[in-house]
């Protein structure tokens, strides 16, 4: 019985021997201790662990993200709403968006909209890159989210080639193989990458503005973004183009275009010339 | 002294006599220098055409010496940095060599393309002048019939030429032709894996395409053009007809000299303004499109000028799909009416006309002379009704270029193209229609009341009157009597000799104008006699 007995019970029990009786007081106050430690230790979790932002009403805002705010009540507030909750059919909640957003958004003129269309179009800026920063600080301050790294040559180190195959695979659907853009449904398109910056093609890969998805760190790493801006901006924007001109790389449409107008123009007007010479 | 026993000048004779004494080749080869072809400009639109074959022949040689039509893949190790160490096809890679490597690959990459795109843009001009000057007519319905098939054969040389190098676009557009033949209801799938011999892509369609491109459909292409020309030369060439003009006669010039030195000049422009496209524009930049990958589709991918009518037919079609419940169930999917039924009834259409038209107007008879379009308004109308079909079809194959580059909605330029295709074409038709009786109705009026001279007479009655210069003696109606022969009527005084002799030379005159003889129309000008002042008519002092 008692080997049985052994050998059912666990092997810290068999290591420690056999259970010694312990008094009635003690093994209260060992309850005790160990209540108080579990108290502790939940306590001590939650005040960890909990979002904080909901134990404090209004978190003071740093001096840049109070400029941008001043700003935002001028300009953006009218669609972004009060807090930058967002407007019901005017514009989107900027909670959480991310100073990434702000940037690409204003510096590349975009925001603030001239009007309620199906896109907003690339245009003069408006704001200088001061007043752009503490923009993007007060977003950032509202809710996070992602941020564009600093520097404004974001592909020092990219890979031409890497960045054309990931560029072919992630972008050209949208914004063709020259980079020159496309329709999508519906009057919205994608932008020509031309006039865009380093840090604005980082900004709006991290951010997924308008119609364009988001390309996280998860999917895209950093490393390979800079490929890929490395690519539009030392291929696509500074090709001297080979073969001439390019006919502004629409493809074969515009090349039709040139055949008709530029080839069976001259040979139509040569055969007139020829068959006048009689 | 000594005579000279080897005389220069005496040569080419001497070698034409020999010749003729052995092949008996005088009396033949003088029937053919001596034959005569009318001069018009739009007889040479046909020449551009083949001018152009000339020229893809030639360019095409080039490439081939270092095209490499295989499906290999290889690690590009060339001279384009930023596709350096990608992996690709060995066609794409000997592609981007005579791009980059090769000297002058280039350029010639580009005179071929180029001349494509004009070999078939010739092609077309060149049917549309037959067409609407009724040149189809008996008794050259055949050589119609082999022109409507070069064009189809050249948009084959031209999609398997577009194939061949293996870049995004060109898997992009085999991706579709095999969609396409994939739609063919029973035998798609048979003639799918036959052709491309198994599952899309697979690994041998560039080595067949080559084939195909480089010399069956290049024999087929000179076979047809063979047959065309000796057609023309058999039947002899339509004319305008004119003075001394009828249908049993042509006018024109001798083959030998005159014709022939043009014709050649005329080849070197043609060789000119190709080599100049090449060498100035871009064309298909394979570089930026990047190695062929079933999941790279760029925007804005197009096939070349003549197969965008396809491309625009198959983004117009509503997606109806049949659902044949035999079996387990049959679909005919939507591609197949734009892709496959479409093109087929164009080529019936296409090649049946000159059949469809005789028995419609009941005209059986030969016809050498050519017709003005203004004079067969419904021929004219139907034609302008097909160019502008062609012409939606191929702006909606564009239509998301035009749509992004225009800030139009895509889905507005879809269906402007879906309404267009229906209701333009008869609006087209009517309107040409119009335009032709209008124009008639104008060359009659000018043949009865002769041309306007821009006079303004006043009666003494006070009223106003143009004075129109007849043409012929008037009768007691100051009516002509000229019949309408079919060709221009002057419209312009200066068509009737009303101008003195023009002035020779382009932009600046080559000689000094000579005094311009006064016409009897306009006295000499005097100069304006001083006006005396108007009074009461009463002496003053």
């Amino acid at each position: 019985m008692t080997s049985d007995n052994d050998r059912r019970r666990g092997l810290l029990a068999r290591l420690r021997g056999r259970p010694v009786a312990r008094s009635r007081g003690r093994r209260r106050l060992g309850a005790a201790v160990r209540l108080v430690a579990a108290l502790m230790l939940a306590g001590g979790a939650y005040t960890l662990l909990a979002p904080s932002a909901s134990a404090q009403d209004n978190p003071p805002l740093s001096t840049a993200a109070a400029d941008g705010k001043a700003l935002f009540d001028v300009s953006c507030v009218t669609c972004h709403g009060r807090n930058a909750q967002g407007v019901e059919g005017r514009g989107p909640s900027l909670i959480g968006v991310g100073a990434a957003s702000v940037e690409f958004q204003v510096s590349s003129g975009r925001m603030p909209m001239a009007r309620q269309e199906a896109q907003a179009a690339r245009k003069p800026v408006v704001f200088s890159p001061d007043e752009i920063d503490q923009l993007a600080a007060y977003v950032q301050e509202l809710g996070g989210g992602p941020v564009v790294p600093a520097g404004d040559n974001l592909h020092a180190d990219g890979n031409v080639a890497i960045g054309g195959e990931l560029y072919r695979i992630n972008c050209s659907q949208c914004h063709a193989f020259s980079g020159g853009g496309g329709a999508l449904s519906s009057g919205k398109y994608a932008p020509s990458l031309r006039p865009a910056t380093d840090r604005q093609i980082y900004a709006a890969m991290l951010s997924g503005p308008q119609n364009m998805p988001v390309f996280g760190d998860n999917q895209i790493t950093p490393e390979q973004k800079a490929d890929i801006i490395a690519y539009i901006q030392q291929t696509l924007n500074s090709d001297g183009d080979p073969g001439g001109f390019n006919l502004g790389r629409y493809g074969p449409s515009t090349e039709g275009i040139a055949i008709f107008l530029v080839g069976i123009v001259a040979l139509v007007f040569a055969s007139l010339w020829i068959a006048g010479k009689s | 002294m000594k005579r000279r026993k080897f005389d220069v000048a005496a040569v080419p004779g001497n070698t034409a006599r020999a010749v003729d004494d052995r092949f008996q080749v005088a009396t033949p080869l003088r029937r053919l220098l001596n034959k005569v072809f009318p001069d018009h400009w739009s007889f040479l639109l046909g020449e551009i055409a083949l001018f152009s074959f000339i020229v893809l022949l030639l360019t095409g040689v080039f490439l081939t010496f270092f095209f490499e039509p295989s499906m290999t893949e290889v690690i590009y190790n060339g001279s384009y940095a930023p596709l350096r160490g990608t992996p690709m096809s060995a066609a794409y890679a000997s592609s981007l060599d005579i791009s980059f490597d090769v000297r002058g690959g280039l350029i010639m990459r580009q005179m071929h393309h180029w001349a494509a795109l004009l070999f078939m843009a010739a092609i077309v001009v060149h049917m549309l002048r037959i067409f609407f000057t009724g040149a189809f007519r008996k008794p050259r319905e055949t050589n119609w019939i082999i022109g409507s098939l070069l064009f189809w054969v050249g948009f084959l040389a031209g999609f398997t030429g577009y194939s061949l190098p293996d870049d995004g676009l060109s898997g992009t557009g085999l991706r579709i032709a095999s969609a396409i033949m994939l739609s063919i209801p029973v035998i798609g799938s048979w003639v799918t894996t036959s052709i491309f011999g198994g599952e899309f892509p697979g690994t041998i369609i560039i080595s067949r395409f080559f084939i195909a491109h480089v010399l069956l459909i290049p024999a087929l292409l000179v076979a047809l053009i063979s047959v065309h020309l000796g057609l023309v030369f058999k039947q002899k060439h339509t004319q305008w007809p004119g003075p001394g003009r009828t249908n049993g006669n042509v006018v024109g010039e001798r083959m030998f000299p005159r014709y022939a030195i043009k014709q050649g000049g005329f080849f070197m422009v043609v060789f000119g303004v190709i080599a100049l496209m090449g060498g100035l524009f871009q064309i298909n930049p394979i570089w930026l499109f990047g190695p062929y990958e079933a999941w790279v589709v760029s925007a804005a991918s197009q096939p070349d000028w003549y197969v965008m009518f396809l491309d625009g037919s198959t983004r117009l079609m509503p997606d109806w799909e049949i659902f044949i419940p035999i079996g387990d169930g049959y679909v005919i999917p939507p591609l197949f009416w734009p892709t496959v039924v479409l093109p087929g009834i164009l080529v019936g259409l296409s090649t049946l006309y000159p059949f469809l038209e005789a028995r419609y107007l009941k005209d059986y008879r030969s016809h050498n002379l050519l017709q003005r379009p203004r004079d067969v308004p419904f021929r004219t109308g139907l034609g302008a009704m097909a160019i502008t079909f062609y012409v939606i079809l191929t702006l909606s194959g564009a239509n998301d270029v035009i749509a992004d580059k225009f800030h139009i909605s895509l889905n507005a330029m879809t269906w402007a193209g879906r309404i267009g295709l229906l209701i333009l074409p008869p609006i087209a038709y009517y309107v040409t229609y119009r335009l032709c009786l209008g124009l008639q109705q104008h060359d009659r009026e000018v043949l009865a009341h002769g041309v306007e001279t821009g006079i303004i007479r006043r009666l003494p009655d006070g009223r106003f009157v143009e004075v129109h210069q007849p043409l012929s003696a008037p009768d007691e109606h100051g009516h002509g009597e000229l019949p309408y022969a079919g060709w221009v009527v002057p419209k312009k005084m200066n068509r009737l000799g009303a101008l003195g002799p023009a002035v020779r030379g382009f932009f600046y005159p080559i000689e000094k104008p000579a005094e311009a003889p006064v016409s009897p129309g306009h006295p000499p000008v005097e100069p304006r006699a001083e006006r005396a002042e108007i009074g009461s008519g009463e002496k003053q002092s």
